[in-house]
């Protein structure tokens, strides 16, 4: 399935929570969800988990995703161990497989698209794991994904979709930290 | 002209004091941390990493590598919780992108206290250690505009939780680089 497509799946199933993109995901993210809610600096390849896991470990009752690279996950895979580990309930790491590193003159990742990251994911200790290549599978088991309880973490076996600018400015910027910042202050002052 | 690696220095009178790690444990505590992110440091293990597992006022949230801990400080951080990582200098240096990019660049609120394993006891500062790795911490932190301090002696522990405090209001990282085993 093409990569803006089942992000704009996502999209309509979960239009207003906390969403951490990297790279062209997160080009792509920008573009079909744009939102002060979507935390677009995460510093450096590999590091998506990590943030993500503070911000469900600092605000427990929202709910928050994850839009991984290939590449980027295989920089630290020790962090599904400690995804496990925490076991955070509110956390769905969805990571968009295409085999490459597709910002980075779109070169194979090791091994291509013959790794199970599914298997992978179960091997460190996540339960509750998916695995989709279809946009209508995507679609349909949506809903109870992400209402269910977490960690959960889904492989979209995707393809490059419509061409998305490559904003680096904004996925470093002090402006979106900011806007983050306010915006999920905010929210929590409401939900108070 | 610079010094020597390795000489040995005459350490001052209260050097036989060396800081304690309950003392390191209370001011991160007295700080407002209520979460430690770790990946155990021979350093610091015994008499800082052990206590803070079984301190009930304290979320302990262990790693498998010590850039995961800069993020999850980073992300801990947009939701007003404040945490340190408690991790060894050699973590420290495998973790230079993420702090670079995460802690400085970003301006976030990442505290970590690093233990300088391998520093010699007679030794001081870590500048003149013989081992590379604790040479080399502190001119890397200085390249980075990474400020830092040393926890060596007891008296050193009294400005842990003002520096912590003053890292979350202003919104910067801070080091402290455990320069023995803590007692």
């Amino acid at each position: 399935m093409k990569r803006d497509a089942a992000l704009s799946v996502l999209a309509r199933h979960y239009p207003d929570g906390i969403v951490v993109p990297v790279y062209q995901s997160a080009f792509d993210w920008m573009a079909i969800r744009p939102h002060p809610l979507n935390y677009l600096c995460t510093g450096a390849m590999g590091q998506a988990l990590p943030h993500a896991l503070g911000l469900a470990l600092g605000c427990p009752e929202e709910r928050v995703v994850v839009l991984d690279g290939d590449g980027s996950l295989l920089m630290n895979l020790g962090a599904l161990v400690t995804l496990a580990e925490v076991a955070p309930k509110n956390l769905v790491h969805f990571l968009c497989y295409n085999g490459q590193y597709e910002v980075n003159g779109r070169f194979p990742v090791p091994c291509g698209r013959d790794l199970d990251f599914a298997g992978m994911a179960r091997a460190a200790g996540i339960r509750r794991v998916h695995s989709f290549a279809a946009l209508d599978d995507l679609e349909a088991q949506l809903p109870a994904l992400l209402e269910g309880e977490g960690p959960v973490f889904a492989v979209l076996e995707i393809e490059p979709g419509a061409a998305h600018p490559q904003d680096y400015v904004a996925i470093h910027s002090a402006e979106s930290r900011r806007t983050f910042r306010e915006a999920l202050k905010a929210r929590r002052a409401a939900a108070a | 002209m610079a010094e020597a690696p390795g000489a040995p220095v005459e350490l001052a009178a209260d050097a036989a004091e060396p800081i304690r790690g309950a003392s390191i444990v209370a001011a991160i505590k007295a700080a407002g941390v209520d979460m430690v992110v770790a990946l155990p440091d021979i350093v610091t293990c015994e008499t800082v990493l052990w206590p803070i597992a079984r301190d009930p006022g304290l979320e302990l949230v262990q790693v498998c590598k010590e850039d995961e801990g800069v993020s999850i400080c980073a992300g801990l951080s947009y939701c007003e919780r404040r945490a340190v990582l408690l991790i060894q200098h050699t973590g420290f240096l495998d973790s230079v992108n993420a702090i670079r990019a995460i802690a400085v660049e970003y301006e976030l609120p990442v505290v970590m206290v690093v233990g300088l394993q391998g520093m010699e006891p007679d030794v001081r500062p870590p500048a003149r250690s013989e081992k590379l790795g604790v040479r080399i911490m502190e001119p890397i932190m200085e390249a980075m505009a990474l400020g830092y301090s040393v926890l060596d002696r007891e008296a050193d522990a009294g400005a842990i939780a003002a520096t912590i405090a003053a890292c979350y209001e202003a919104s910067r990282p801070h080091v402290f680089l455990v320069a023995r085993s803590p007692a």
